[in-house]
């Protein structure tokens, strides 16, 4: 492996999530997070996985990641069933889950150190890309606690890149954010998207966020978590958060949203 | 600058009021020394080396013991936080241990070891375990799990992360551990050494305790000088720059 081929955009991958089954038992309750759930995601596409809380959205993202095992069903990344984590499919968290013993440099050198077939010079200089994709070279040598909120899930998205993964998984990563630093972050996440070349699964509640990001939006309803509907997003990229065309289908993935909240209400009512 | 200067003036302050207590003559000489004289007696036991000789006595035994702790005290430590079975057995016995002064330890260590190093070493390990191994469980359950699982998506795995992710999480822990770990050896090879002979050779607690047999004050007062100054450079050259980099790291104190 060279520099040049570590730095060229991936093959993004295609996942299949087939009949995804998880139960979460503890001493006083049953939460039946993901009920036979199975959706496709393909080759460098946006996807966005929307729902209230408790809808299982999460569970799903950390299977797809390998960090948690399914009771029943299976994920396929590129045709090979996930069992662990892997750099392949790397995630941004909501808390930024940068290390706070490490300044921002050997935070990205972290994931680096441990892909095989690269010489240090070359991680060295594969960190400082992605430090300059994100925008903040200049902090290299920062500690943790000293960035903002912003610039640290700048750093972290930095470090989920620089392994050069095919998928990305954000898991709310924005929700901590004030507003105008999240518009920021949209903007540069379509870009980094469209320049890398990533399959990415966004998982949000924040019904604008998806329609903002993905290329499909895909509506998730709770108890037990299912897939309840999918929208095509076919608007121009980059996209702004505040156009009307957007807030257009903003409205018509909230209308589903809330006619699905409204009917479990009824049905709690009966 | 202001603060070395304010530090200074305490100092001397402390000095002179020890110096007027003594010109007053409230306490016979024999039991409250003047100044000089402890600075006398200082100077001849830094000259004939018994100074030096009992410091490197006592700091080599200190040191070996701690580090032999330290060794100890940290793997065993992270393994009561990861394993349910040592948390409830090993845990437990180091809860009780770490409540007992270290200095009860000392006729045990007599009987099985003799009036020998092994006796004093015993007792700093001893001082030291318990503590470190209390602190780095702390540490460690401490952890929060969403490190470990960024970790985990990177190709981190078991020993790697033990050792890249979870112990240095816990340094915070860890290093206050240490530092209660080598207060507690530090007093206990004290009391060791003051009243038990060891025939191996004379610490600071011993060269403290001919000091009273001979009615020295100025000796007993001197050595027990020495014995601050080292733990303020103990606390000053090791503790605190770790602490101040570990500070500014994380972002705390």
């Amino acid at each position: 492996m060279t520099l040049e081929t570590e730095l060229l955009p991936t093959t993004p991958a295609k996942l299949a999530v087939e009949g995804v089954s998880k139960t979460f038992r503890t001493a006083r309750s049953t939460v039946h997070a993901l009920d036979q759930v199975s959706l496709q995601v393909s080759e460098g596409e946006f996807v966005c996985l929307v729902g209230p809380s408790g809808c299982g959205k999460s569970t799903l993202l950390s299977i797809i990641a390998g960090l948690e095992k399914p009771d029943a069903g299976r994920v396929l990344a590129d045709g090979a069933p996930v069992s662990e984590p892997g750099r392949d499919r790397m995630v941004l968290f909501q808390e930024h889950a940068l290390f706070p013993w490490l300044d921002v440099f050997d935070n990205l050198m972290f994931g680096l150190k441990l892909k095989p077939g690269l010489s240090a010079a070359e991680r060295r200089e594969v960190a400082l890309y992605y430090l300059q994709l994100v925008g903040l070279e200049r902090f290299a040598k920062s500690n943790i606690h000293e960035l903002s909120g912003g610039m640290k899930q700048r750093v972290a998205l930095a470090r989920a890149l620089a392994p050069n993964p095919k998928v990305l998984l954000m898991d709310e990563p924005f929700a901590a954010l004030d507003a105008l630093t999240r518009e920021q972050l949209y903007g540069d996440i379509q870009r980094i998207w469209a320049e890398r070349k990533k399959t990415i699964v966004f998982v949000t509640h924040n019904v604008r966020e998806a329609a903002c990001l993905g290329d499909r939006v895909i509506l998730f309803s709770p108890h037990p978590g299912r897939v309840q509907e999918q929208f095509r997003v076919d608007l121009p990229r980059p996209r702004d958060i505040n156009s009307p065309e957007l807030a257009g289908h903003a409205t018509k993935i909230m209308r589903a949203l809330k006619g699905h909240l409204k009917q479990e209400d009824q049905e709690v009512a009966e | 600058m202001k603060r070395a200067l304010t530090a200074i003036c305490f100092f001397a302050s402390l000095l002179i009021i020890w110096q007027i207590l003594f010109a007053l003559k409230i306490w016979s000489p024999v039991l409250l020394p003047a100044p000089l004289e402890v600075a006398r007696y200082l100077k001849g036991a830094a000259l004939d080396g018994t100074l030096w000789t009992s410091t490197a006595v006592t700091m080599k035994r200190l040191i070996i013991g701690y580090l032999i702790g330290l060794a100890a005290g940290i793997p065993v430590g992270m393994a009561t936080a990861r394993l349910r079975v040592l948390r409830d057995t090993v845990g437990v016995l180091a809860l009780g241990l770490q409540g007992l002064p270290s200095v009860c330890w000392v006729p045990l260590a007599l009987l099985w070891f003799g009036q020998s190093e092994g006796a004093m070493l015993f007792v700093v390990i001893m001082g030291t375990l318990w503590s470190v191994i209390l602190a780095t469980e702390t540490g460690v359950r401490n952890v929060n799990p969403i490190y470990i699982r960024a970790a985990a998506t990177m190709g981190s795995k078991r020993l790697h992360t033990l050792a890249r992710v979870i112990l240095p999480a816990s340094l915070p822990f860890i290093v206050s551990g240490m530092k209660q770990g080598w207060a507690f050896a530090w007093r206990s090879l004290m009391a060791a050494e003051i009243y038990v002979t060891i025939l191996t050779g004379f610490g600071l607690g011993h060269l403290l305790h001919f000091g009273r047999e001979l009615n020295a004050m100025e000796q007993v007062i001197g050595v027990m000088l020495v014995i601050v100054v080292i733990g303020v450079l103990a606390d000053k050259l090791f503790f605190s720059p770790w602490e101040n980099f570990l500070h500014r790291r994380w972002g705390t104190g």
